[in-house]
C-alpha cells in the first residue's frame, strides 16, 4: 500500500471498521502532535535517553567501575569526553549507566503509582458513598505531606537505599492519581453506555475494569509524563542529600553528591551528572506538555 | 444544622482527620519500622540490663496501640523528646533553625510574586507571541533544573567567578552573635540594632539561596498565572470592556486579573508550602542554618527524634497552608461560596 493511499484509508470520514476508526483516531493525534516541534525535542530526548539506558555496555567507552588514580578529576578530553571523577573513572560511562538506574527507578514507581491510583479512584468514584468518603479522605491525608520531607524520614528510618527511594517517592505520589481517576470516573459513571453495559448484566468490577478505567488512561498518561519529570529530580534530590541510591552507584544525584566538595575547582565533575538529570527531566516535561495539548485540549 | 455549620464541621473532621494522619505517620515511621529504637539510643554493645530499663522506659515494652496513646499524650504537651545529636530538647532547636528557613522561604516568595505573576500575565496577554515562548521555555527550565544543580551553579559564578556574593552561611563569622536575637530573622534583628554592616551582610549573604528558590517558585507562578490570564481572559465580559472602549491596561488589570486575583491566592500559599520543602537541598548546599539542614544533618545522623520533630512541624505548616488556601478560596470567590 502506497503511503498516498495508506493517509486516506487513515483520513477517511466514513470508517469501514473500528480499527480503522481506531487507527485514524491515533493518526490525526499523531499529526497535531507531530506539528509541535517542543515536543517532538522532548519525545526525541526521551528516545535517545532510553537508547543510552538500554545500550549502555555497549555504547559505554569504559567500564564505569574501572579505577584509573593516575587521571583524577581529569577535564574533557578525547580519551575521556566527559573527564573523569574522584577516582579516574570514567564520567560519560557512569552517566550511561546512569540512565538505567534513573529510568529504572522512574520506571519501578510510575508502574507501582499509576495503577494503584487508577484502582482507588475508580472505586471511589464508582461506589460513591461510604467507599468515597474513606478512600478520599485517605487520600487527603496523603495529599497534605510535604512530600520530600515525608520520603526522607521514610528512607532513613528504613535503610538508605534506591529500593527505600522507590517505595517512598511511590507513597508520596499516588494521591494525585487518585483524585484524577475519581474525577473522570465521577463524569463517565451516569453515561448511557455504562448504564445499557449494567443492563446486559455487567458486574461492577468487569464495568470499572473494562469500561470505566480504559476512559482514564488518556488523562492519567498526560499526568504521568509530566509527573516523570518531578520524579526524576525527586529521586535524584534524594541522592544528593544521601538517602537515595548510594556509592559507588552511578545514580546522577548520588554522583552529584560525592563530586560536590570539588565543585569550585573541577566544576565540570559535579556539572555533567547536573546537566544529564536537567535534560532528562526537560526532556519530560516538553513531551508531557506536548502530549496534554493533544490528548486534553481543555487544561492547555 | 445549616450549611454553613456543616460545612465548617466538615472541614474540622477533615483537618483533625489529617492532623491524626500525619501523626500516625511519624509515629509509624519512628516505631514500627524495622529500626531499633534501642539500638538506634544506646548502639548495639550496651549490656542486657541497661537495653531492658530503657525499653521500659521508653514505654517500648507496651502493646503498639499503647505506645501510640504515649506519642500522642507527649505531643499534645509539646514534647518531641530530645535530639541525640545536640542533646537539647528537639522543641528548642526548631525554635532557632526556624527564623532562619522562615526568612528564606519568606523573601523568595515575594521575590518570585514580583516577577512571576507580571511575566504570567505578559505571556497570556501575548499568547502565542515570541515573548510568551521565551517564557514558557524559561519556565519549563525553572521546572526541570534540579535545585542543588542551580544552587551549585549560582555559587560557582556568584561566589567564586565574580566574587559579587559573600559565601555560604547566613552571615560573616565577624558579625555571628553580635547582634541581640529579637526575631529571629537576621536581616530584621540587625537593622534594629542599628549595626548596618551586618545588615548588608545578612542580605548578602540571603541573595543567593533566596534567588535560586525564587527562581525556582517564579517558574510555576508565572506557569499558573498565564493558564488563569488566558482563562480570563477568554470572558465574553472582557470583550465588552473593550467594546465599551476602555483601555487595555485597564481591561488587563482591573478586570481580567481582578477575577483571577483569588485562585493566585491559592497559588501562591502551595507554593510558599512547597517552598519550605525545595529549602531543604537548597539550605543544605548554602549551609543555611534553617530547619531543612537542621533536618538532613538529622538524618545522616539517625537522630530520629529530631527528624520525626522536624517533619511534624513542616507538616503542620503545610497543612496550615493548604488550609488557608482553600479557605481563602472559599471566602472570596463569590462562585464556590
Amino acid at each position: 500500500m502506497s503511503d498516498v493511499v495508506k493517509r486516506a484509508w487513515l483520513l477517511s470520514d466514513a470508517p469501514t471498521s473500528r480499527s480503522q476508526a481506531a487507527w485514524g483516531r491515533r493518526y490525526r493525534l499523531w499529526c497535531d502532535f507531530s506539528s509541535n516541534g517542543l515536543a517532538m525535542t522532548g519525545l526525541v530526548i526521551v528516545v535517545l535517553l532510553v537508547l543510552c539506558a538500554v545500550a549502555a555496555p555497549l555504547l559505554a567507552p569504559y567500564d564505569p567501575t574501572l579505577q584509573e588514580l593516575a587521571n583524577r578529576l581529569s577535564v574533557p578530553t578525547a580519551a575521556h569526553w566527559l573527564g573523569t571523577d574522584e577516582l579516574g573513572r570514567d564520567v560519560l560511562s557512569r552517566l550511561l549507566f546512569g540512565a538505567r538506574v534513573t529510568l529504572g527507578m522512574v520506571i519501578a514507581v510510575v508502574v507501582t503509582v499509576a495503577p494503584f491510583g487508577l484502582a482507588v479512584g475508580c472505586v471511589a468514584g464508582y461506589y460513591g458513598g461510604w467507599a468515597d468518603t474513606i478512600l478520599m479522605r485517605v487520600t487527603d491525608v496523603f495529599l497534605a505531606f510535604p512530600r520530600l520531607i515525608l520520603a526522607l524520614a521514610f528512607v532513613a528510618a528504613i535503610h538508605p537505599g534506591v529500593t527505600s527511594a522507590v517505595i517512598a517517592i511511590a507513597l508520596t505520589t499516588w494521591p494525585p492519581y487518585a483524585r484524577l481517576a475519581r474525577a473522570e470516573t465521577l463524569t463517565i459513571r451516569s453515561a448511557d453506555f455504562i448504564a445499557a453495559v449494567r443492563l446486559t448484566g455487567a458486574s461492577s468490577g468487569r464495568i470499572i475494569l473494562r469500561h470505566i478505567a480504559p476512559l482514564c488512561l488518556g488523562s492519567l498518561i498526560v499526568r504521568v509524563t509530566l509527573d516523570m519529570s518531578a520524579i526524576i529530580l525527586f529521586a535524584a534530590s534524594l541522592g544528593f542529600l544521601g538517602m537515595g541510591a548510594q556509592p559507588p552507584s552511578p545514580e546522577w544525584g548520588t554522583m552529584i553528591a560525592t563530586a560536590r566538595r570539588f565543585f569550585l575547582d573541577q566544576w565540570w565533575v559535579p556539572l555533567m551528572p547536573g546537566l544529564a538529570i536537567f535534560v532528562a527531566s526537560l526532556a519530560f516535561n516538553l513531551l508531557g506538555d506536548g502530549l496534554r495539548d493533544v490528548l486534553d485540549p481543555k487544561q492547555r | 444544622m445549616n450549611g454553613r455549620n456543616g460545612r465548617l464541621a466538615g472541614t474540622a473532621a477533615s483537618l483533625l482527620l489529617t492532623l491524626f494522619g500525619l501523626v500516625f505517620v511519624t509515629f509509624f515511621i519512628g516505631r514500627v519500622m524495622p529500626i531499633d529504637p534501642l539500638i538506634a539510643i544506646l548502639g548495639d554493645h550496651a549490656p542486657e540490663d541497661v537495653m531492658a530499663r530503657t525499653r521500659v522506659e521508653l514505654g517500648l515494652d507496651q502493646p503498639l496501640v499503647v505506645q501510640f496513646g504515649l506519642y500522642v499524650w507527649r505531643l499534645l504537651h509539646g514534647d518531641l523528646g530530645r535530639s541525640v545529636m545536640s542533646s537539647n530538647l528537639v522543641t528548642q532547636d526548631i525554635a532557632r533553625y526556624f527564623p532562619a528557613t522562615i526568612e528564606l522561604a519568606t523573601v523568595a516568595i515575594i521575590v518570585a510574586t514580583l516577577i512571576g505573576v507580571p511575566l504570567g500575565v505578559l505571556a497570556a496577554v501575548r499568547q502565542g507571541s515570541v515573548i510568551d515562548k521565551v517564557i514558557r521555555v524559561v519556565c519549563l527550565a525553572g521546572h526541570s533544573i534540579p535545585i542543588f544543580l542551580l544552587a551549585l551553579l549560582s555559587l560557582l559564578i556568584f561566589y567564586a567567578t565574580l566574587d559579587w556574593a559573600p559565601g555560604t552561611g547566613r552571615a560573616d563569622v565577624a558579625f555571628e552573635g553580635m547582634n541581640p536575637v529579637v526575631t529571629g530573622f537576621l536581616t530584621i534583628d540587625t537593622a534594629w540594632a542599628g549595626d548596618w554592616d551586618a545588615f548588608y551582610d545578612a542580605w548578602a549573604h540571603l541573595a543567593q539561596p533566596a534567588g535560586v528558590l525564587a527562581y525556582f517558585s517564579m517558574a510555576f507562578i508565572a506557569r499558573m498565572t498565564r493558564a488563569f490570564m488566558l482563562d480570563a481572559l477568554a470572558g465574553e465580559y472582557i470583550i465588552t470592556a473593550r467594546a465599551k472602549g476602555l483601555s487595555a491596561l485597564r481591561v488587563i488589570w482591573r478586570h481580567a486579573f481582578g477575577n483571577i486575583a483569588v485562585r493566585l491566592i491559592t497559588v501562591l500559599a502551595l507554593t510558599y508550602a512547597g517552598l519550605l520543602e525545595g529549602a531543604v537541598v537548597t539550605e543544605t548546599v548554602f549551609s543555611w542554618p534553617g530547619l531543612g539542614q537542621y533536618l538532613t544533618v538529622s538524618l545522616l545522623n539517625a537522630d530520629m527524634n529530631a527528624v520525626l520533630g522536624a517533619t511534624l512541624v513542616v507538616g503542620l505548616i503545610y497543612m496550615a497552608l493548604n488550609l488557608f488556601a482553600d479557605a481563602a478560596y472559599k471566602m472570596f470567590d463569590p462562585r464556590v461560596r
